[in-house]
C-alpha cells in the first residue's frame, strides 16, 4: 500500500519485535494495517501484552517499528512531531510550572507570542471548566483536574491528530465518567482525528466510532467494529446509553471475547 | 408495670475529651488532635510528637552541670574552662579578636571559602553530571573518575594539595571545590536519569526542540535533586573546611581553634566548637528554607 496520497492516518503493515538482553525476542506488533480518516475517533482495547501502547508509541514516533511505517496526511512518520499530540495516563504534567504554563507549553516553544496563544489558552481553560484555576500549581489539582489540563496543553497545539494513552485510567469511575463526556465534547467541537487506547470495555465502547480489538502474542488486530455511541453520545446522555440493550448486548460480547483471549494465554487455569 | 425492651449497655460516652493546651501541645506533652485518635502509636512514627519538653530539660541539665562542675571545681579548667572563663573570653574575643583578627571576621573567612568552593563546584559539577546523564561519551568519560574519587574523603587530599598549592587560599578552596564537585557531579546527574519518560515525550510531542527539551523540562526537573546535592556540598565543605583550617591556615574558625590549643587556652577551643556548630546548623537551615521556596514542587511530580 502506498502511503503518499492519502490524507488521515495510515499504519501500514507494522511489526514490532522486541529483543530482550539475554537473547530470544518479544513480537510485539505483527503486520498490524489501519487507516483512519480525518476526524474519526477510533479506540483501542486489547488485554494486557496485546501492544496496544507500543502501537501508539509507534503512531507517536518515540518508537521505529521493525517492519512497515506510519504515515500522517502522506508524509511517513520518523519522530515525534506537534502534528501528533499526546495526552499521558498521568504524571506527564510539568509540575514545575502553574496550570496556565502547562497549557501554554507548546506555543511558547514554538516562539509564539502571548497575544497569539493568551485568548486560546483563556478559551481552553473554559472549556475544560479550569477558568479559576490558571495561576494553580498543577500538584494542587485533584486527579481529574490534571488530566483535563493535559487535554488542554494536547489541544492548544492544535494537533492534526491526538493520541491518548489510557488517559481516564487512574481516575475514579465517577470522574471518569465525566471526563468521557468531555471527550467526546471536545472531539465534535474541534473535529480532531483521535486515536484512544483504553483497557475499559465500556469506555471503547461508548467513546470508539470505530472499535479495534488487539489479540496478544503476537500482537495483532483481532477484530473491528463500526458503533454508533460515540454518535449518540452527543446527544443523548451517557448514563442512557450505557443501559441500552444494544450497548450491553456489544459489551457482553467484547468481554466474553477478551475473556477467551486471556484464558487462551493462561492455558485455561483460571477455570 | 415492667418495661420490655431490653435495656442499652451504658455507653461509655466518650469522656469528654479537654483539647490539651496549645502549650502541652508545643511542648510535645499532649498528643495534638490528629495523633490524638489514634489507638495505634508504638510504630506509627507520624504519632511520635515532638518532645520539645525533654529537650529543653537536657539542654538545661547539660549547661547545669557545666555551671556546677565549674563553680566546684570539679574539672580543671585546662579540660574544660567553667561558665564565667568562657564569658570572659568571648567578650574579650568580641572585643580585641584572636591574634589581631576580628572574631567574626574568623568566621566570615570560613564561611567564604565554603561558599566559594561550593560556588565552583556546583559551576563545574552540574554541567558535568547533566553531561553525564545524557551522553553515554561523557558517561564513559568521567565515570571511572567519579567513582573512584566518590568514597574518598577530602581530608584525606590535604596533605597533596599542601603540596602542589602550599597553604594560601588557592590550596584551601581548591580543596573544598574537590569536596562539592564530585557531590555535585552525582546530583545533577541523578536529576537528570530522574526524569520521567512521558514528560520528555510529551515536551516533544508539543514540539520542542532538544535544547528546550533540556532547558524546559529537564532542568527543572533536576533542580530538586540540584539543591539537595548544594545543601550536602555545604554539610560536608563546612565539615573539611574547619579541618583544612586545623592543619594550616592563619585565619577562620580552625585555625582559632588550633592555635588556642597550642597556648592550652580551652576556653577558645570551647567557643570556636560552639561557633562552628551554630554555623552548620545555620547552613542547614536556611537551605531548607530556600529549597522550600525556590523548588516548591519537590517530590509533586
Amino acid at each position: 500500500m502506498d502511503g503518499a496520497d492519502r490524507s488521515g492516518l495510515l499504519v501500514d503493515d507494522v511489526s514490532m519485535v522486541f529483543t530482550l538482553p539475554g537473547g530470544g525476542s518479544v513480537h510485539a506488533l505483527k503486520n498490524v494495517t489501519m487507516n483512519l480518516a480525518s476526524g474519526e475517533l477510533l479506540s483501542v482495547l486489547g488485554p494486557s501484552g496485546c501492544g496496544k501502547t507500543t502501537l501508539l508509541n509507534i503512531i507517536a514516533g518515540f518508537l521505529a517499528p521493525t517492519e512497515g511505517a506510519v504515515f500522517l496526511n502522506g508524509h511517513q512518520v520518523t519522530g515525534p512531531a506537534a502534528e501528533r499530540g499526546m495526552v499521558f495516563q498521568q504524571g506527564a504534567l510539568f509540575e514545575w510550572l502553574d496550570v496556565r504554563k502547562n497549557i501554554s507549553f507548546g506555543p511558547r516553544m514554538m516562539g509564539k507570542s502571548k497575544r497569539e496563544w493568551g485568548p486560546k489558552v483563556d478559551h481552553l481553560l473554559e472549556i475544560v471548566g479550569l477558568k479559576d484555576f490558571g495561576d494553580k500549581p498543577v500538584y494542587q489539582l485533584s486527579g481529574g483536574m490534571q488530566q483535563r489540563v493535559a487535554l488542554a496543553r494536547c489541544l492548544a497545539n492544535d494537533p492534526d491528530v491526538i493520541l491518548m494513552d489510557e488517559p481516564l485510567g487512574a481516575l475514579d469511575a465517577l470522574t471518569r465518567e465525566k471526563m468521557q463526556g468531555l471527550v467526546l465534547q471536545l472531539w465534535k467541537e474541534t473535529g480532531k482525528t483521535i486515536v484512544l487506547i483504553t483497557h475499559s470495555v465500556e469506555e471503547a465502547l461508548f467513546l470508539g466510532e470505530r472499535l479495534i480489538v488487539m489479540a496478544p502474542r503476537p500482537g495483532r488486530i483481532h477484530r473491528e467494529y463500526h458503533l454508533p455511541f460515540a454518535e449518540q453520545g452527543l446527544t443523548i446522555s451517557p448514563r442512557e446509553i450505557k443501559a441500552s440493550p444494544e450497548f450491553i448486548e456489544k459489551r457482553e460480547e467484547i468481554l466474553s471475547m477478551i475473556w477467551e483471549m486471556e484464558e487462551e494465554i493462561m492455558g485455561g487455569a483460571t477455570q | 408495670m415492667t418495661d420490655m425492651t431490653p435495656k442499652r449497655p451504658l455507653r461509655p460516652t466518650a469522656a469528654k475529651q479537654k483539647q490539651p493546651s496549645s502549650l502541652a501541645m508545643w511542648l510535645g506533652i499532649a498528643d495534638n488532635s490528629f495523633t490524638r485518635q489514634k489507638t495505634v502509636k508504638f510504630g506509627d512514627a507520624t504519632a511520635v510528637n515532638s518532645g520539645r519538653l525533654y529537650g529543653i530539660i537536657t539542654v538545661a541539665f547539660l549547661l547545669l552541670l557545666w555551671w556546677v562542675a565549674g563553680a566546684n571545681g570539679w574539672i580543671k579548667p585546662i579540660y574544660w574552662p567553667s561558665y564565667e572563663a568562657v564569658g570572659t573570653r568571648l567578650t574579650k574575643l568580641w572585643n580585641e579578636g584572636f591574634r589581631n583578627v576580628p572574631l567574626l571576621e574568623h568566621v566570615a573567612i570560613s564561611v567564604y571559602r565554603v561558599l566559594a568552593g561550593v560556588f565552583f563546584g556546583a559551576l563545574i559539577g552540574i554541567p558535568l553530571g547533566f553531561a553525564m546523564g545524557l551522553s553515554s561519551v561523557a558517561k564513559g568519560l568521567f565515570d571511572p573518575i567519579v567513582e573512584f574519587m566518590r568514597p574518598i574523603p577530602p581530608l584525606a587530599l590535604i596533605p597533596l594539595f599542601i603540596l602542589w598549592l602550599g597553604i594560601d587560599e588557592t590550596a584551601k578552596i581548591s580543596l573544598l571545590f574537590l569536596a562539592a564537585l564530585f557531590i555535585m557531579i552525582i546530583a545533577a546527574r541523578s536529576g537528570v536519569s530522574g526524569v520521567k519518560i512521558s514528560k520528555v515525550h510529551a515536551a516533544y510531542s508539543l514540539g520542542a526542540s532538544k535544547l528546550q527539551v533540556l532547558k524546559n523540562v529537564i532542568l527543572p526537573n533536576a533542580l530538586p535533586e540540584i539543591f539537595t546535592g548544594i545543601r550536602t556540598a555545604m554539610g560536608v565543605c563546612w565539615g573539611t573546611v574547619v579541618a583544612a583550617e586545623l592543619v594550616a591556615a592563619e585565619k577562620g574558625v580552625g585555625s582559632m581553634i588550633m592555635i588556642a590549643k597550642n597556648f592550652l587556652q580551652t576556653d577558645t577551643v570551647v567557643i570556636g566548637i560552639i561557633i562552628i556548630g551554630i554555623i552548620g546548623y545555620g547552613i542547614e537551615m536556611i537551605m531548607r528554607l530556600l529549597e522550600r521556596w525556590l523548588v516548591p514542587w519537590r517530590g509533586k511530580g
